[in-house]
């Protein structure tokens, strides 16, 4: 399948003084992490369908610093997305769309106090646009009568208010949505955020991605959607330890679209 | 003799509200021990904010059944203030119900009023149920005890009382229940001193009378030492309140200059500093005590009303971890009252007691299980932002002591050297593509 992905750089169009619609900024868990690259796929799939004349900065791109200013490290913070600017800004880049909410809030909400403002855009906000100037029709039946239950993700939800974008592209699959008790602004964190990922969670009485994995199980769905590549581990990891990974897969949003078109 | 009631009268408002003039310089100074900010912007923006979140109670309802009863209390508490403008004129000039020439007009206010003060006395009692027999999980936090247990329920006390004392003192004024105008509830509370004579009935009217206008001023003075402040702070929180996205984490400015000046390939690491350098205070990053905030987080702290929504929405507590949101905003206003303290007994200047907000007060397990997912800002009905202070202490656990837990000082080091927060190299961060 991988011959039939086109993921051009942001070097390739300067040699030939293009300018792409958009930068897909692919961040380091849609470049590193096994799970998120094929969520990064799966978007760049649907972006090829639908001819979206797009780019991506490859190895010039570096962590937004995201990670290490919610950790307290505003230095860190400072020096990456300092140096990304400008990459960003010698490319002359205007509108960048990303999968993962943290670098969307980041690049969106705090670049441009360093000087780098963009039009940041969430994959699933950028999908939902597709659908709605038609550029993208979704088709086929793959998720008919499945139960899909949507976990916000707080970087998205709660940090910047958008809630409809990703709900509006999963009823295009055709699937049932339900709720869960907790969804939208009063959505439980997976327990990824502010750096947790990449700790082990202080002491108490479970951990957090089990009682939110709780949350969607009492829905009783076929799948859990995420938009966020740290929510989908922690959903994921979630659902093992409930041992239901045999009845409920957890999918992006991205993927859920791909599948149904059968790319 | 016959002034001494109006003079004892002017002289308890005097001191009442003279105590609690004094008390409330005492909180704006300090507040202003926090670092300055500026919210000077966007005025129509704020006081829509705090019309719609202070005033018109919005986020009190999401959670209906409080919401609802604390809407009954809040404007009994705003109208049952006009009947106090009668008893101040009364108490003063010794008359005896001066807005009755008002007649059925009259009777309509105090009718108002009477239903009010019943619906408020419900209302206080359900909340008293709420927190000590249904025991809300919630109330029963381990930040919740002693002081901040107690509180919430004198302030239920205070009001059942200062209710019945009211609905007590129309209930025993002879002349004000022949008018037959406006003892819409207190003609129910009548029969209870029948047979009584008029003489008692009118000691019993002076008496509640008395004790209703002096409770009040107590109360008023309580204010002080009590969450209950939040009725006046309120206000002024939701209007400061943060306007830009919840996810939007301010960038601190100092490090900017810092970076700018490692990034410019042009500037001179040997050269002298600028004029007028060497009189700026050293910055420090981030917070450990709460001169370290700014005065907006000390004003929230004491705005706080310890509901506990916040809590009770917060991942990290409801999986059992120590940090509860509620309780850095406990801690923030505990710690400022000590170090206020601590400035009056010495005379206008802080003396270095050997304690701080960042160990003595909040430990670093709080700190580090903050998820950052904004559940406490957005549950917050008064616009407190716990994890901007949260934030303030992690950035002074790292960059002024490097002492984030190993596993994220292993992932900085990693973004420092690779540009991932995992230890692969930048140059295979296309490989994705072809996978």
């Amino acid at each position: 399948m991988s011959d039939l992905l086109k993921v051009p750089t942001m070097e390739e169009f300067m040699a030939q003084g293009k300018q792409p619609e958009i930068l897909f900024w692919v961040g380091s868990a849609g470049s590193f992490d096994d799970r998120a690259k094929k969520i990064s796929r799966a978007f760049v799939k649907i972006l090829n369908k639908a001819n979206v004349d797009f780019a991506v900065l490859g190895t010039e791109e570096s962590n937004t610093g995201d990670i290490a200013k919610r950790a307290g490290n505003e230095f860190l913070f400072q020096m990456q997305a300092v140096t990304n600017i400008e990459v960003l800004d010698a490319y002359g880049i205007k509108k960048i769309v990303t999968c993962d909410p943290h670098s969307f809030n980041c690049l969106k909400n705090e670049y441009p106090g360093l000087g780098g403002v963009y039009d940041v855009i969430h994959h699933t906000q950028y999908i939902n646009e597709l659908i709605a100037s038609g550029r993208l029709k979704v088709e086929g039946d793959l998720y008919k009568g499945k139960k899909i239950t949507f976990h916000d993700p707080c970087y998205l939800g709660r940090a910047n208010n958008e809630y409809e974008a990703p709900r509006d592209v999963l009823k295009q699959t055709n699937a049932q949505l339900v709720e869960m008790k907790r969804h939208k602004r009063t959505a439980l964190c997976c327990g990824a955020g502010g750096a947790q990922m990449f700790k082990e969670p202080e002491k108490g009485d479970k951990d957090v991605n089990v009682l939110r994995t709780e949350d969607a199980l009492e829905t009783r769905p076929d799948i859990i959607a995420t938009g966020c590549p740290y929510c989908n581990t922690m959903m994921t990891d979630g659902v093992k330890a409930k041992e239901k990974e045999a009845e409920v897969e957890v999918l992006d949003v991205a993927e859920l679209i791909a599948n149904t078109l059968n790319l | 003799m016959q002034y001494l009631p109006n003079i004892i009268f002017a002289l308890a408002l005097i001191l009442g509200f003279g105590y609690f003039a004094k008390n409330v310089k005492k909180i704006i100074r300090n507040i202003k021990l926090g670092q300055d900010v500026d919210v000077s912007d966007n005025k129509s923006e704020r006081f829509k904010n705090m019309a719609r979140i202070a005033l018109g109670q919005s986020k009190m309802v999401r959670r209906p059944v409080s919401g609802v009863l604390h809407i009954v209390v809040y404007v009994g508490f705003i109208i049952i203030n006009i009947e106090l403008l009668e008893i101040i004129i009364d108490g003063l000039f010794g008359t005896h119900r001066i807005f009755s020439f008002l007649g059925s007009a009259y009777g309509f206010l105090i009718g108002t009023f009477e239903v009010l003060a019943f619906l408020v006395f419900i209302s206080v009692t359900i909340f008293w149920v709420r927190r000590n027999i249904i025991k809300l999980k919630r109330f029963w936090k381990s930040e919740m005890k002693g002081w901040p247990k107690n509180d919430g329920n004198f302030i239920l006390y205070f009001e059942m009382v200062l209710m019945s004392l009211f609905l007590i003192m129309n209930a025993t004024d002879v002349h004000f229940q022949a008018m037959n105008s406006g003892n819409v509830i207190s003609q129910y509370i009548a029969p209870l001193f029948s047979g009584l004579s008029e003489t008692t009935l009118d000691s019993i009217e002076r008496g509640a009378w008395w004790l209703h206008i002096l409770g009040i001023l107590v109360f008023l003075n309580y204010l002080y030492f009590s969450k209950h402040l939040h009725i006046l702070l309120a206000f002024p929180n939701t209007y400061y309140g943060k306007l830009k996205p919840k996810g939007q984490l301010n960038n601190l400015e100092a490090v900017t200059k810092e970076v700018k000046l490692m990034m410019d390939p042009n500037a001179d690491p040997f050269a002298a500093p600028e004029e007028g350098a060497e009189d700026e205070v050293p910055a420090k990053f981030g917070a450990s005590d709460v001169q370290d905030l700014n005065w907006v987080q000390l004003l929230s702290a004491y705005t706080c009303t310890e509901c506990g929504r916040c809590t009770s929405a917060c991942p990290a507590n409801l999986t059992g971890k120590k940090l509860s949101p509620r309780k850095i905003m406990m801690d923030t206003r505990d710690r400022l009252e000590e170090v206020g303290k601590n400035i009056d007994a010495n005379n206008g200047e802080f003396k270095d007691d050997g304690k701080q907000l960042l160990g003595d007060y909040i430990t670093h397990e709080e700190l580090w299980a903050c998820t950052t997912c904004n559940a406490c800002v957005e549950e917050c009905p008064v616009s407190i932002d716990p994890l901007s202070i949260i934030l303030e202490m992690r950035r002074y656990l790292v960059m002024e002591q490097s002492a984030a837990p190993t596993e994220l000082n292993t992932m900085m080091t990693n973004i420092e050297n690779n540009g991932a927060p995992w230890a692969y190299n930048q140059m295979d961060r296309l490989n994705w593509k072809d996978e």
